[in-house]
This record gives structure tokens, sequence and C-alpha cells, in this order.
């Protein structure tokens, strides 16, 4: 009987767990949705949506209740199938991904040690990289079942780019993986929460500076933002792969590419600075509040990415798709395998 | 003959781009905490510099009559071909018309001043209002009592500071 009422106990919490993530993501997302308008009106001497609500804090609300009461057009000409499949095919696993990823200390409680992550996967960032390519397939059968030449242009220039900054981006991680030694997320923070001779906290991104750079600009492409955001490049494709779509579908694209951003938000979090280590303090000593504080951290550091997401948006141009090409094969890769190099070297003599 | 080269010639720090993007990330930045230009209307309103063409009143005199005189000159002149006067001989006798009627339909009109320059009495004028908005195509087209009106809430120059009951726009 006791087993049983523990086991109970363990699935409880996972389910909680599981819909705070859920929750605060979503959430999260309605805000970026304003945030995005918000800051960019403000880099251009504007104010960005400030009437519903206080500070156009509800505005979120306005468009989801707008994109629901729209008209959902299904072109004639779609391949039906694929066309409905491709918005959940994009927002899914982006939504998947954060489930490795651990977003605070362990708590104990109901006599036992929880850890605040969904899932404590020892392969966890083969996981992450393994979802984050299948985003790639709602893009290409979005373009593809649409069935008009735009989409299609976008969604072949996605596959094209995230496939050539997917390498970047595997590559720029091994540098991590070799000082931590594990694929265990867990494990790369916890390498993380130790200081660097005595001054520096332990990150990543001071041991691995161009691994980071790398990684940065890779999750830039992947997540499909400024500067690299052909696929959807409105001038050039009116909208790219999600032309085609209307009401809630088109909405859900829009989700998928938020959530992505807090998602890889999360991740450079975790894998470069530190994840959820609050520097120069040792967060297991202070029980409850430790817990609370490296939830905290966590949050203001992958706020502080979110941020530069929309911080780059607003201040670079699109790239070329030769030039994008160019700078994610002869640059960036073998930068990155430069990086892998260096680190076993260090890592030779150091270790 | 050689060739000239002018221009642009990027060192190799600038090759690197990252130095340039972080000064371009600068600048962004500091337009977070700049002043807005945005002006917040209805709340905040643009007052229209002087000879502002926007929507047209017609002129009372001393006595606070239309000044206007029936000759259809303003109607003659505009090239839109929206003001309506149907002259009538008149009740007082310092002068032989005055408009019985007199209507401008305001979706026609294209605000040009035409009537204003036509006019021998000075009696139509064109006003900073720019802010009119009707439910019906009737609602906009506006009779004599309607340009009286106009009149009325701006000859003060304090047509902004009244309020939406009291202009009626
Ligand atoms: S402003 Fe021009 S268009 Fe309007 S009523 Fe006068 S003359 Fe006609
Ligand atoms: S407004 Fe002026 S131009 Fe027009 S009918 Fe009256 S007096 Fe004549």
């Amino acid at each position: 009987m006791a087993e049983a009422g523990y086991a109970f106990i363990d699935i409880a919490v996972l389910l909680v767990k599981i819909a705070l993530v859920l929750g605060v993501n979503l959430l999260l997302l309605a805000l970026m949705t304003l945030a995005e308008r918000r800051v960019a009106g403000f880099m251009q001497d504007r104010y960005g949506p400030n009437r519903v609500g206080p500070e156009g804090l509800f505005q979120p609300i306005a468009d989801g209740v707008k994109f629901l009461f729209k008209e959902d057009v299904i072109p004639s000409h779609v391949e039906k199938v694929l066309y409905i499949l491709a918005p959940s095919l994009v927002l899914a696993p982006a939504l998947l991904t954060f489930a490795v990823i651990p977003f605070g200390g362990t708590l104990s409680a109901f006599g036992r040690e929880i850890q605040l992550q969904i899932a404590n996967l020892n392969v966890g960032l083969l996981y992450i990289f393994a979802l984050a390519s299948l985003t790639v397939y709602g893009l290409v059968l979005g373009g593809w079942a649409s069935n008009s030449k735009y989409p299609l242009l976008g969604g072949l220039r996605s596959s094209a780019q995230m496939i050539s900054y997917e390498i970047s981006m595997g590559l720029s991680v091994i540098g991590v993986l070799m000082i931590a030694g594990s694929l265990r997320l867990n494990d790369v923070v916890a390498q993380q929460n130790t200081l660097l001779f005595g001054v520096l906290p332990n990150w990543n991104v001071f041991l691995q500076p161009l691994g980071f750079l790398i990684f940065l600009i890779a999750a830039f492409a992947e997540t499909n933002r400024l500067p690299f955001d052909l696929p959807e490049a409105e001038p050039e494709l009116v909208g790219g792969y999600h032309t085609e779509y209307s009401s809630m579908k088109f909405a859900m694209f829009f989700m998928g590419e938020y959530v992505a951003l807090i998602t890889s938000s999360a991740l450079i979090t975790t894998l470069y600075f530190g994840g959820w280590d609050f520097p120069y303090v040792d967060e297991s000593a202070l029980g409850v509040w430790g817990v609370v504080l490296s939830v905290l951290a966590f949050s203001v550091k992958t706020g502080f990415f979110l941020f530069l997401y929309l911080w780059v948006r607003w201040t670079l141009p699109r790239f070329r798709f030769d030039q994008l090409m160019n700078l994610g094969w002869k640059v960036m890769l073998p930068l990155a395998l430069l990086n892998v190099v260096l680190t076993g070297i260090v890592m030779y003599w150091v270790v | 003959m050689g060739v000239k080269k002018v221009g642009y010639e990027p060192t190799w720090i600038d090759k690197l781009y990252i130095p340039a993007i972080l000064k371009g990330m600068a600048i962004t930045f500091s337009h977070l905490f700049k002043k807005r230009y945005t002006v917040q209307y209805p709340e905040e309103k643009w007052i229209p510099p002087a000879g502002h063409r926007g929507a047209i009143r017609l002129n009372r005199d001393e006595k606070g009559r239309v000044k206007c005189v029936g000759c259809e000159m303003c109607s003659t002149a505009c090239p839109a071909k929206c003001i309506t006067v149907v002259p009538g001989v008149a009740p007082w006798d310092d002068r032989e018309k005055y408009p019985v009627r007199f209507e401008i339909d305001m979706l026609r009109c294209i605000l040009c001043g035409m009537c204003e320059e036509a006019c021998p009495e000075d009696a139509i004028e064109l006003t900073v209002i720019y802010d009119f908005a009707g439910y019906s195509r009737e609602d906009l087209i506006w009779d004599k009592e309607r340009l009286l009106k106009n009149f009325d809430i701006t000859v003060d120059g304090k047509y902004f500071e009244r309020s939406k009951e009291e202009t009626g726009l």
C-alpha cells in the first residue's frame, strides 16, 4: 500500500511540474508577443500597443480572441492533411524541448528530493537537438502543403538554413560536453555551479567564449529570428511559409516561434550561463530559499536572452541568402571545429 | 589612365562585424529611454500650424448673421463640385441675396481652399478641424447650421479645448 501511495505522489508532483512549465511557457509566450511590439516601439521612439489594459498588458488576450474568431480559410489548392498538421508540428516540438531543461535546484518535500525539471534524461542534449530539428518539418510541410510559390520558397529556405546552422550549433556544444563530461543537463549545470580561479563564476561562457558566440548565432538562425528570418522574409516572400494560413493556424506558427525563443533562451542559459546557478551563493545550503533563488536566477537569465532576441531583431537588417550560407558553412563551421580542437588541447594539458 | 578607387575599404576589425553590431545595439538600446514622438490621440491632439486647410466653416458678421451673400462664386470655383448654394432674397436690407440653403458634401470636398479664395465676402473659410467623422453619408453632408456651428467653435481659436459634446464632431 505504502508503495502505491508514494507512486501517487510521484505522479502528482510530475503532473504539477508539467502543468507549471506548460503554463509558464504559454504565459510567457503571450507576454513575448506584447514585449516584441512594445520593445520595437520603444526602440523606434514610439510607444507600441498601450491601450488594452494597463500599459497594453491585455493586448495578447485581445489578439487571441481575434485569432479565434477570424475565419479559418483553407484554400482549395492545398494538401489538406499536411496543411492542417504543419502548424502543430511547429508548436509541439518547441514545447516538448523544455521538458529536459532544469529550471531550479532540488527541492526537498514529501520525504523526497524533487528536481525542478520535468525529465532528467541522460541524453538531454541529444533530445533537445533531435526535437529542435523536428521544427523544420513543420515549416517545410507548411510551405509544401500550401501549394503556392512563396510558401514553398520560404519552406525551402528554412530547411537549408536550419540544416546548415544545426551543424555549427551541434559542434559548438561539443566543447561544453567535453568540459561537463555528460549529456545530462543537470550535470552541465552542476559543473558550472563552482568558481573559476576563485573569482569568476565557473560559467561556460568564460570557458567557451567562442563556442558561446557560435551557439548564440546558430540559435538565432534556428529560431528563424532576424537577422536570419529568411523563411518568412516579409518583403520578398509575403510572409513565407505561412502566407496561405489564417486564423488560429497562423497564430500557431507564431506561437511555435515564440516558444522556440523561450526554449532556446533557457537552453543558452543552461549551457553557457550556469543554468539556475546564482553566482557566489551555495543554493543547497539555503534550503527552500535556495530553490527560490535558483528559480529566480534562472528566470532573470532567460529573460535577458529573450530581451536580447528582441534587441537584435530591431537592430540588425536581414541577411541575403548567399551571405547566410557563406556565414554558415565558411565561417561558423570551421570556427566551431576550431573550438572543439582548442578545447581538446586545453583539456589535455589542464586535466 | 589609371582607375582611382574611392570609397570605403573595410579593415579587418570591420570584417569581424561584431564591434559594429555591438555599436548598433548600443544605439537601439539608448533609444529605449529617449523621447517618444507619438501623439497620444485622442487624449492629446495634434495642433495644426497656421494656414492649415481643414473642415469648412461659414463666417458670421458682427450681428451674428451669416456673412454669405449667396453669389455662388464658391460653388463655381469648387473643383470637386461639392458646394450647393440656393440663394434667395435676403430678409435684411444691407444685401440683396442670402443663401436659403448652403450645403457642402464633405465626402467630396478635397480641402483645396478654392472656395475661400473665390469668396468676395470672406464668408467661407477653412479651419483647423481635421478630426471629423460620421456614421452615414448623410452625416457628412453639412448644412448651413453645421457650417455656422463650425464658425462658433473655431472662431476663438479654442477648438481643441472643447469637448466632443460641444463640437458635435
Ligand atoms: S475646399 Fe475645395 S473642394 Fe472643398 S468646398 Fe472648397 S473649393 Fe470645394
Ligand atoms: S460663401 Fe462666399 S462665394 Fe460662396 S455664395 Fe457665399 S458669398 Fe458667395
